[in-house]
């Protein structure tokens, strides 16, 4: 980087396949291998899902096709045969593994990385109009953090025990005793976990700086991209947010490894035998420390996306974004509101109701500015001349989705209703909603919108409407049930699917037991085949992407969606150093159908009337 | 291709690249320590009575510490100061000591762990308690061996040190008094380890990642000040913001200590 002897072209040539593809340096590759790492690890998370759906349709009975598969993968303890003989029934433990890393691979591996790590990386420099990030070396450090990180929860499936089997939070102190293999999958968990929050803070220093120091030239703030301003604020809140799960996680290693009681407490009874350790630890600490992350964290699946649907609809709807300043300054209250609000998902710790009532104000309070934001993109639409493009038939998938999953989340807010709804599917389908339905068409919407400004080739048009139409039928045919389980009761972690608290009708002698009804049971079923379907209409999509490389439509030019920020105004693909010449910055980001103007969008470096004058120098094509 | 404001500063912000990158990242430190801080502190308060140590630590050891900690900061700024006055060989002087306090005060605290490790409660089945610094020269093995013990009754009297006037001696423990743990796993004896109470668990956490910290920051500095020095003679400007940048990070490393020394040492 501190070489500035050779041209851009002639520097690019020189690196060889492995400085250029596998440990490069360049925001943009560095960008596409987050992007391309954090899709595998999502498909992977959502095979795990594919297991539990099963186990809780169909509880007791072998999964069919690899059953033999899993018991070489996972062994005899985990996998075992059913009545019939067949070979894979799926072990409690084993199910407990799945499901605390379907959670941990979908927050961590698949959909940060996606929207933070891929789109934050390929799309920020270039719209803030840098050459690069500010620290290059320290992104590619970032990335390899993020790979060794994932590839350690990995491994930890095959070590004796088996992966981390206390949920995504890792509660302590089941999280401690739940295994005792030393070391176990928790072991790995929480190794992993300390470096996927290294690559994550090496990250958010990087965005923060390159966005504060390397805007363009007359790209002031208020100038900026929501998107950027939406990497802004995830960045903070990743920056601030993760060290303290980091320490968590130091202190819960102590626990596991060299037999501390920082989340033990005095006299804990294991399988009815007193633990030998120190005690006086205390399991809400580890709480506090976890959500002090986790709700933030919340807000760094939905911010990114929020940035990436305010791009999409400006663009498609050929008008500017409607109150683009308090959807600014809504993203920056939510980034410090989200730092008050993580004990509202401890109502049920005991903590005391004067806590709980100060948690249910802010999070009562932060809903707010998420409103904003949603209806400004709402209003942004009215009297517009929408172009039904795929990246929009994502986006406009979005807005509803996100608005359910926002909805249904007040009443897990207050106090009083959460208490009855806390640990139910409620909870599952209400943030679903937020993140599969809503991130992940946002994701999609992403990758559909910037495709062109990647390969030079438009994604195709026809597939992509299908991938769409039945994965936001299918999305909803997964989640809309289970409001019904959780609000008739079905709590989330069952491993039965319910079946030990179904209602039992009167018999001789004994009375009815109430308990979840049939039906709600039922639902488990038609729950997995939507799942199944979902997951076969992502077919078209993973075929798209690479057949569309070669294949796709051409683009025509550098500016395919007649966009008008600046990462559309560099050659496709951007090359090493992203622009041709330093980029001026002259207006705001959403210059869309203004009056007067001969095309109905104006790029941010195209200078006004007055000011081609004086620089004579029409951008005018 | 280069990157803006990579050495000199941004007109707008004030800052070049790196120096903004390094306040953001001492920013997240904060929340790393904080988060600990307040984990002592959650674990303080809520501590059963008579379950928490008090002045177990060497305060003059901890003192003398903090003074290296706080000669290296200083030192640190003469060396930058140095360069700026363009005096390289000022700066290398003041940089060594730099080095030379880094060492120091791993050197102390090693002393320190060391003594903890040695440092043993052993509970007899007559229901009275050993407690003081193990022979390790004892080879033999049916005996427990401490070079300097007390007899205390009751786990409660340990919170406190013995008395100035109090008479440390040899104990020599045979196996057969010692009590037997209750899960069976050998008998009830333990050194002041992370695993001995809650006090020593966050004593050893937050003063092992401080020191983790201390060998990061002195590894950066003598990289800087060894091996990469040829860049004082090529890119000056450059040279000076590394050592800037290394030194913000350091004061900030001297200055956790500041925190620890009077939360661990002496409250």
């Amino acid at each position: 980087m501190q070489d500035t002897s050779h041209a851009p072209e002639a520097h690019h040539e020189t690196l060889g396949f492995w400085r250029k593809h596998i440990f490069s340096t360049d925001h943009k590759v560095i960008g596409l291998q987050y992007g391309i790492t954090a899709l595998l690890f999502m498909l992977f998370g959502f095979c795990l899902m594919l297991l539990m759906r099963w186990q809780l349709g169909h509880s007791g009975q072998a999964v069919p096709v690899i059953g033999h598969l899993l018991l070489k993968l996972h062994g005899p303890d985990m996998i075992s045969a059913d009545k019939s003989g067949t070979i894979g029934v799926i072990s409690s433990d084993l199910y407990n593994s799945y499901g605390a890393m379907h959670g941990t691979i979908m927050v961590f591996l698949a959909i940060v990385p996606l929207a933070f790590g891929a789109f934050g990386n390929f799309v920020t420099p270039l719209q803030i109009g840098a050459p690069d990030m500010a620290f290059p070396r320290l992104n590619m450090a970032s990335y390899q953090f993020y790979v060794v990180g994932g590839l350690i929860m990995l491994a930890s499936f095959f070590i004796p025990g088996g992966a981390a089997k206390s949920g995504w939070t890792s509660y302590s102190p089941l999280a401690t005793v739940s295994d005792l293999h030393r070391p176990n999958g928790q072991t790995f968990w929480l190794i992993g976990m300390v470096c996927l929050i290294n690559s994550s803070l090496l990250g958010a220093v990087n965005f923060i700086s390159t966005i504060v120091q390397l805007r363009a030239k007359g790209l002031t703030w208020m100038r900026l991209p929501f998107f950027v301003w939406a990497q802004f604020v995830t960045a903070f809140l990743l920056l601030l947010a993760f060290p303290p799960l980091e320490a968590a996680g130091v202190l819960q290693l102590a626990d596991n490894l060299l037999g501390t009681s920082f989340f033990l407490p005095t006299g804990l009874v294991v399988s009815g035998a007193a633990l030998h350790v120190s005690g006086g630890g205390s399991p809400l600490l580890w709480q506090h420390l976890f959500w002090f992350l986790a709700h933030p964290e919340v807000y760094v699946l939905v911010l990114p996306a929020m940035g990436i649907v305010t791009e999409i609809i400006a663009n498609n709807t050929r008008k500017p974004i409607w109150g683009y300043r308090s959807m600014v300054y809504s993203a920056l209250v939510i980034g410090f509101l989200s730092f008050i609000v993580w004990a509202h998902h401890m109502y049920l710790t005991g903590m005391g109701t004067k806590i709980a009532t100060f948690f249910q104000t802010t999070t009562m309070m932060i809903s707010i500015p998420s409103v904003i934001i949603l209806t400004s993109l709402l209003i942004s639409l009215w009297g517009a001349s929408i172009r039904f493009t795929v990246p929009m038939l994502f986006a406009l998938g979005f807005l509803p989705m996100f608005g359910i999953g926002g909805l249904t989340g007040l009443p897990l807010g207050f106090n009083v209703s959460d208490i009855y709804l806390h640990d139910t599917y409620y909870v599952i389908a209400h943030f679903h909603y937020i993140v599969a339905p809503g991130t992940i068409f946002a994701l999609f919407a992403g990758i559909y919108y910037w495709y062109p400004k990647i390969t030079g080739r438009f994604m195709n048009e026809f597939w992509g409407k299908v991938h769409f139409g039945l994965s936001f039928l299918f999305m909803n045919a997964i989640f809309l049930p289970m409001f019904k389980q959780g609000m008739d009761g079905m709590s989330r972690r069952m491993y039965d699917g319910g079946l030990t608290y179904a209602a039992v009708p009167a018999a001789a002698g004994s009375p009815a037991i109430p308990g979840l009804s049939s039906f709600v049971l039922f639902l488990n079923k038609p729950i997995l085949w939507a799942a199944v379907c979902l997951g076969l209409a992502q077919i078209p999509f993973i075929i798209n992407l690479f057949w569309s490389i070669r294949h796709g439509r051409k683009a025509g030019s550098d500016n395919p969606w007649d966009a008008t920020t600046l990462e559309w105004q560099t050659p496709t693909p951007p090359p090493h150093g992203n622009f041709a010449k330093p980029m001026e910055v002259f207006r705001g980001p959403y210059e869309y159908s203004v009056p007067g103007q001969a095309r109905d969008f104006t790029p941010q470096n195209e200078p006004d009337a007055a000011q081609t004058l004086t620089h004579g120098n029409p951008l005018r094509s | 291709m280069e990157i803006p404001y990579a050495v000199r500063a941004r007109p707008d912000t004030g800052l070049y690249n790196a120096k903004i990158g390094i306040w953001l990242f001492l920013a997240s430190e904060v929340m790393l320590f904080g988060a600990l801080f307040s984990s002592y502190i959650l674990l303080r308060v809520n501590a059963d009575p008579g379950t928490w140590p008090l002045h177990l630590l060497n305060v003059r050891l901890g003192a003398l510490n903090t003074l290296v900690l706080i000669l290296s900061s200083v030192m640190v700024v003469f060396g930058w100061a140095s360069l700026k006055m363009n005096d390289f060989r000022a700066y290398k002087r003041y940089q060594g000591i730099t080095l030379l306090c880094a060492l120091a005060f791993l050197g102390v605290k090693s002393f320190e762990y060391r003594d903890k490790f040695n440092h043993y409660e052993v509970q007899l089945k007559n229901g009275a308690i050993c407690d003081g610094h193990v022979d390790r020269a004892n080879k033999d093995t049916n005996v427990f061996a401490f070079e300097a013990a007390r007899m205390v009754t009751n786990h409660a009297e340990l919170m406190l040190p013995p008395a100035a006037d109090a008479k440390l001696e040899e104990v020599k423990i045979p196996m057969s008094e010692i009590k037997d743990r209750a899960d069976g796993k050998g008998k009830e004896i333990e050194n002041y380890g992370p695993w001995h109470s809650s006090y020593l668990a966050i004593y050893f956490v937050l003063t092992g990642l401080h020191a983790l910290h201390v060998i990061g920051g002195a590894i950066v500095i003598f990289a800087i000040w060894g091996p990469l020095s040829g860049l004082w003679k090529t890119d000056p400007e450059r040279y000076i913001n590394r050592v800037e940048v290394s030194g913000l990070f350091w004061h900030f490393v001297d200055l956790i200590w500041i925190f620890l020394f009077p939360v661990l040492y002496l409250l």
